[in-house]
């Protein structure tokens, strides 16, 4: 079944136009990635859909419901949490003050405590510097951190925005080993925001290629990685060897 | 006399640390340098007299309802004034706020009169005998109120979901707006906690320097030089500069010449953003971020 699903969404910031008409689909338990380069509107695209910039025309259908326009609050009260570009943790707030500010829509102490006590586990980094400052992290931290964050919100649709940006490859392989598992055991769905087009591919299901507001190639990781087109469109011209 | 001079100095500075504390709270949140903050305690003066004299209400009755009053007061403050002109510069902000100042001012005199008032007090006034120095009970009574406050202050920041969230917007407004934190009703909340302060200082305040509509002027100037030691954004920062001016400003009274009292105040920030411009605690944190 299709859990979200947008449809020839357009946006704009005052007179610049950010996305033209666009349409994508994230089915149940999928790992769906967008790709592009700097400016192609794969950030603006979350922002639609995490409630943050309301789109100027097109639908975004949410488990079947029309949810543009929608306000970040009811968003996350309904399954969609998003782990921004950036980490853009709270640094002067402690680790476990971060996850329960990620919670912050939940009503449910005892549940919220269960969340806590999961994402800790699954990032045991976090459970030792739980009550450190979040700006006393390390970046990799910092991104697990932003991740659980996104976690205690209890999300069915996970969105990350470049999670990999300025980290070292084998803090990257560690992250991309967690959201492999939370996808494999939880059915957690992930919309993930890329550069690094390789890693990208090599975890997800399927894949869209962004190009100046507009949708150039998609299809399943395997069809991306053989697609020449995708390579020029990401760099402007073809890569020599994959 | 040292002692005294010392202690009496921590008791008027724990009330400006209380006032300065509000200011941080609603500029960090707001870019509002709300100049009315000492206004809000003023009324709670007012209301004070009015709940213990007019109506005959008990003491701990009064402070309730003052607080409750101030409380709103600030909600009402930001709801009504500053929620439609949120977006505007930090000098339209601050502009209302000089508009809510006069408001008060006028509204209190108005209603109140403009001479000043006596404000009846809770505690024995003779001094205690403290080992040759002799301690005022109204001093120890303020310390011990500003401490509280200041424990439940601590409390709300640290331990509730409401105060935790304050903060996260202090840190992050587009993030936590993002995470679903509905960032104008924690806008209108520190308004709130910002009259809630004032309504414990407009009655903690009033039995030391009588109530009148200006009677929270100068106060107001120290708490927000107070605020500067903190850069405007360190609450430490903010209690400690308040301390220090509240017994430097007696030791300068009480050795040199009272004249000079409320001067101290100046020179004390004068030279503080002569050599420190960015404040002097608690700062550093946010300029690496």
């Amino acid at each position: 079944m299709t859990l979200l699903k947008i449809n020839q969404m357009e946006a704009s910031y005052g007179a610049i136009t950010a996305l033209r008409g666009i349409s994508i689909e994230v089915p149940e338990r999928s790992i769906v990635t967008l790709l592009g380069a700097n400016g192609a509107g794969k950030s603006t695209t979350l922002k639609c859909i995490s409630g943050v910039v309301a789109p100027r025309s097109g639908s975004i259908e949410w488990q079947g419901k029309e949810i543009a326009g929608r306000s970040p609050n009811w968003v996350t009260r309904n399954g969609i949490a998003q782990v921004p570009e950036g980490r853009r943790i709270f640094k002067d707030l402690t680790v476990s003050e971060n996850l329960i500010m990620g919670a912050y829509t939940r009503k449910n102490k005892d549940e919220i405590n269960e969340d806590l006590e999961q994402v800790l586990e699954l990032f045991p980094l976090l459970k030792e510097r739980s009550s450190q400052l979040g700006g006393s992290l390390s970046g990799g931290e910092q991104q697990m951190l932003a991740i659980g964050r996104g976690l205690m919100a209890r999300p069915v649709l996970l969105m990350l925005d470049e999670p990999s940006l300025g980290l070292a490859p084998i803090v990257i392989s560690d992250i991309f080993e967690k959201l492999l598992k939370l996808n494999e055991e939880r059915g957690l769905a992930l919309l993930i925001v890329e550069q690094n087009m390789k890693l990208a591919l090599k975890v997800s299901h399927y894949g869209y290629v962004m190009q100046l507001g507009q949708v150039m190639v998609e299809g399943t990781a395997e069809e991306l990685r053989e697609d020449k087109k995708v390579y020029e469109s990401y760099l402007g011209a073809p890569e020599k060897s994959p | 006399m040292l002692g005294q001079l010392i202690l009496s100095g921590i008791a008027t500075g724990s009330l400006y640390a209380l006032t300065a504390i509000a200011v941080v709270l609603v500029f960090r949140n707001t870019r509002t340098i709300n100049l009315a903050q000492g206004d809000f305690a003023m009324v709670g003066a007012f209301l004070g007299i009015y709940f213990l004299k007019q109506l005959g209400f008990s003491y701990y009755t009064t402070v309730l309802l003052v607080v409750a009053s101030t409380t709103l007061l600030g909600v009402a403050v930001e709801w009504l004034i500053m929620r439609p002109i949120a977006k505007s510069d930090w000098l339209t902000l601050f502009t209302a706020t000089i508009g809510v100042f006069y408001i008060l001012t006028g509204v209190m005199g108005w209603i109140w009169g403009r001479d000043t008032k006596a404000f009846p007090v809770n505690f024995d006034p003779t001094p205690i005998d403290l080992g040759g120095a002799l301690i005022s009970m109204g001093h120890l009574y303020n310390i011990g109120w500003a401490l509280a406050i200041g424990v439940v202050l601590y409390w709300f920041f640290n331990h509730t979901k409401q105060g935790i969230a304050m903060r996260a917007v202090t840190d992050d407004p587009e993030i936590a707006h993002l995470m679903g934190i509905p960032v104008k009703f924690i806008v209108m909340l520190t308004w709130g906690v910002a009259g809630f302060i004032a309504g414990f200082v407009g009655i903690l305040i009033a039995p030391i320097i009588y109530v009148s509509p200006e009677m929270m002027d100068e106060v107001l100037v120290k708490a927000y030089v107070a605020a500067v030691f903190g850069g405007l954004y360190s609450i430490r920062g903010a209690v400690i500069g308040a301390l220090m001016i509240g017994v430097a400003e007696n030791l300068a009274g009480g050795y040199l010449d009272s004249s000079l009292k409320t001067s101290t105040a100046f020179i004390m920030i004068v030279v503080l953003l002569a050599f420190r411009p960015q404040g002097l605690i608690g700062v550093q944190k946010r300029r690496e971020i």
